[in-house]
């Protein structure tokens, strides 16, 4: 895959640059914000504008660093927000004795085998290797402890957090090994995340400035009609400016970026009624300021996997 | 830090992730004895890790010579994190096994104790042994803090070869009071106490 990095484009600079320069700015904002005199109540929502800021840094550090280094670093890193994006999925799950085994397996034998699929580019067995092996051969490996007590709610859960975070997790870095004309994998992965990052952030601010209709308040009490389509639509115009970066007309692209808001908002909304289910509010204590691991990745395990096969089925 | 400690630290982290919350008591310099429900042989090592860096230098850990004081497990044991061997099985039975915790309280150093002095397989603590007492009351200018183990007994609990990673917290409450002229069984009976109330704020 050496050939994907070869020639690092000049978009992919400038982009890193602009997007520096953004959070350079809002970092700026958020520092003579901090000097002002406030209530606690804005203390406090400063604080989280900060931390978010400081999340952002880290994220594009990172990523930088995995662009520039190449596809294995890129998927090591995945791999890693897998690790860890399974391990809150599982701390909130109930196990048993039983489920040691293939809780093991799980974070240990699949999550490798699963990214070193994409890094030799073996698109047939990466599709099928969870969903059909991993669904049928964890549970009977379970099932060999003979302890049935909760044995179907035990495995279906542990079944949906392996298909969350790793399998659909890694429909994102396999863009990597599309056989597209002009290989620029590096950028459509990029454009992905903008995209679905940009879309959580101006669906936060329309949410604060204009936010009153709430879609599901027992689900995410954040999340409102107004936020949703304010912010999906910027997202969506943001995304379609950025078809120079993909092998997308810009029409095409603004169709994309939607189905990557949408897909990305049905993943908050699905993975926040999972939690709450579980009984908790925040996934864990990864990120500051984002809750967890998988509170920052949920939209893109459910946009990444329909933007792949939308790209391999149109553009390959 | 010896790069030992810290790829131990890291594989920590990784594994169980060894969150500090601190509840009714801050890091600080002051000497402490941490006393923490036991149910995993990641437990020390947890508590360890959770400590801001600078802590970590000395707090030492209390470890079973029965079982860390042979080959890797000594190595680890005393370069990876300065634990203090102590002999759990008495084979002098001369000696009294608290012998090297006092060394190390005079000599300044925090420690991380296990009063149950094994490991349960439960999420309550069982009854404490009289160890914590004895060095409670002679040594009475250390801060006494609980301290509770969330969730290790999932990742490797007694009799388990494999781990599996889940995120665990350890939560570090406010110092035990110190009563004066308090019997043993409710001095013992107060500081488990203390632990399974941390147990709770979940």
């Amino acid at each position: 895959m050496k050939h994907f990095f070869e020639d690092i484009p000049v978009e992919f600079l400038w982009l890193f640059g602009s997007l520096m320069g953004l959070l350079a700015i809002a970092s700026t904002i958020a520092a003579v914000l901090a000097r002002r005199p406030a209530d606690e109540k804005t203390t406090a929502s400063r604080a989280n504008l900060v931390e978010r800021i400081n999340a952002w840094w880290i994220m594009v550090a990172i990523l930088a660093a995995a662009f520039l280094t190449g596809p294995t670093m890129t998927l090591v890193l995945f791999a890693l927000a897998s690790f860890f994006a399974l391990r809150e999925f599982i701390t909130l799950t109930p196990s048993r004795a039983g489920d040691r085994l293939p809780l093991f397996l799980s974070f240990f034998v699949i999550i490798p085998a699963q990214y070193t699929l994409i890094g030799t580019a073996q698109y047939g067995l990466f599709a099928i290797f969870i969903p059909v092996y991993a669904f049928l051969l964890l549970p009977s490996i379970a099932a060999m402890r003979s302890d049935v007590e909760d044995f179907l709610s035990r495995s279906a859960k542990q079944q949906w957090g392996l298909m969350v975070t790793v399998y659909c997790l890694s429909h994102a870095p396999a863009l990597l090994m599309l056989p597209l004309p002009q290989a620029r994998n590096a950028l459509l992965l990029f454009y992905l995340l903008l995209v679905v990052q940009m879309s959580d952030v101006m669906q936060y601010v329309f949410g604060k400035l204009f936010g009153k209709t709430k879609i599901a308040p027992l689900v995410s009490p954040s999340k409102t009609v107004e936020g949703f389509v304010g912010g999906g639509l910027a997202a969506t115009v943001i995304g379609g400016a950025m078809w120079w970066i993909t092998p997308f007309t810009p029409l095409q692209s603004a169709a994309i970026s939607a189905i990557i808001v949408i897909m990305g908002f049905l993943g908050g909304l699905t993975l926040s009624a999972v939690k709450r289910s579980l009984g908790a509010k925040d996934w864990g204590v990864m990120i500051e300021g984002h809750g967890g691991m998988l509170d920052r990745t949920d939209s893109i395990c459910f946009a990444a996997p329909v933007f792949f096969h939308v790209v391999r089925w149109f553009y390959t | 830090m010896r790069p030992s400690s810290v790829l131990l630290v890291g594989i920590v982290k990784l594994l169980v992730g060894a969150y500090a919350r601190w509840v009714g008591s801050a890091p600080g310099p002051a000497q402490r004895i941490y006393f923490a429900n036991h149910t995993s042989h990641i437990d020390t090592l947890a508590i360890w890790s959770s400590l801001p860096r600078d802590l970590r230098r000395g707090t030492r850990p209390i470890a079973a010579r029965d079982y860390w004081g042979k080959g890797f497990r000594k190595y680890l044991a005393t370069k990876g994190f300065g634990a203090v061997l102590i002999d759990r099985a008495r084979e002098n039975p001369q000696s009294d096994p608290l012998d090297p915790l006092r060394t190390s309280l005079r000599e300044g150093d925090s420690l991380i104790i296990f009063p149950e002095g094994t490991r349960g397989s439960t999420a309550v603590p069982a009854a404490f042994r009289s160890g914590l007492f004895r060095l409670a009351s002679e040594f009475p200018t250390v801060e006494l803090i609980p301290v509770y183990l969330d969730n290790l007994h999932r990742s490797l609990p007694k009799g388990a070869l494999l781990p599996v990673p889940v995120v665990c917290t350890v939560r570090f409450g406010a110092p035990l009071a110190r009563i004066a002229d308090e019997a043993k069984e409710e001095f013992l009976a107060r500081a488990r106490d203390a632990v399974i109330a941390l147990g709770r704020l979940a």
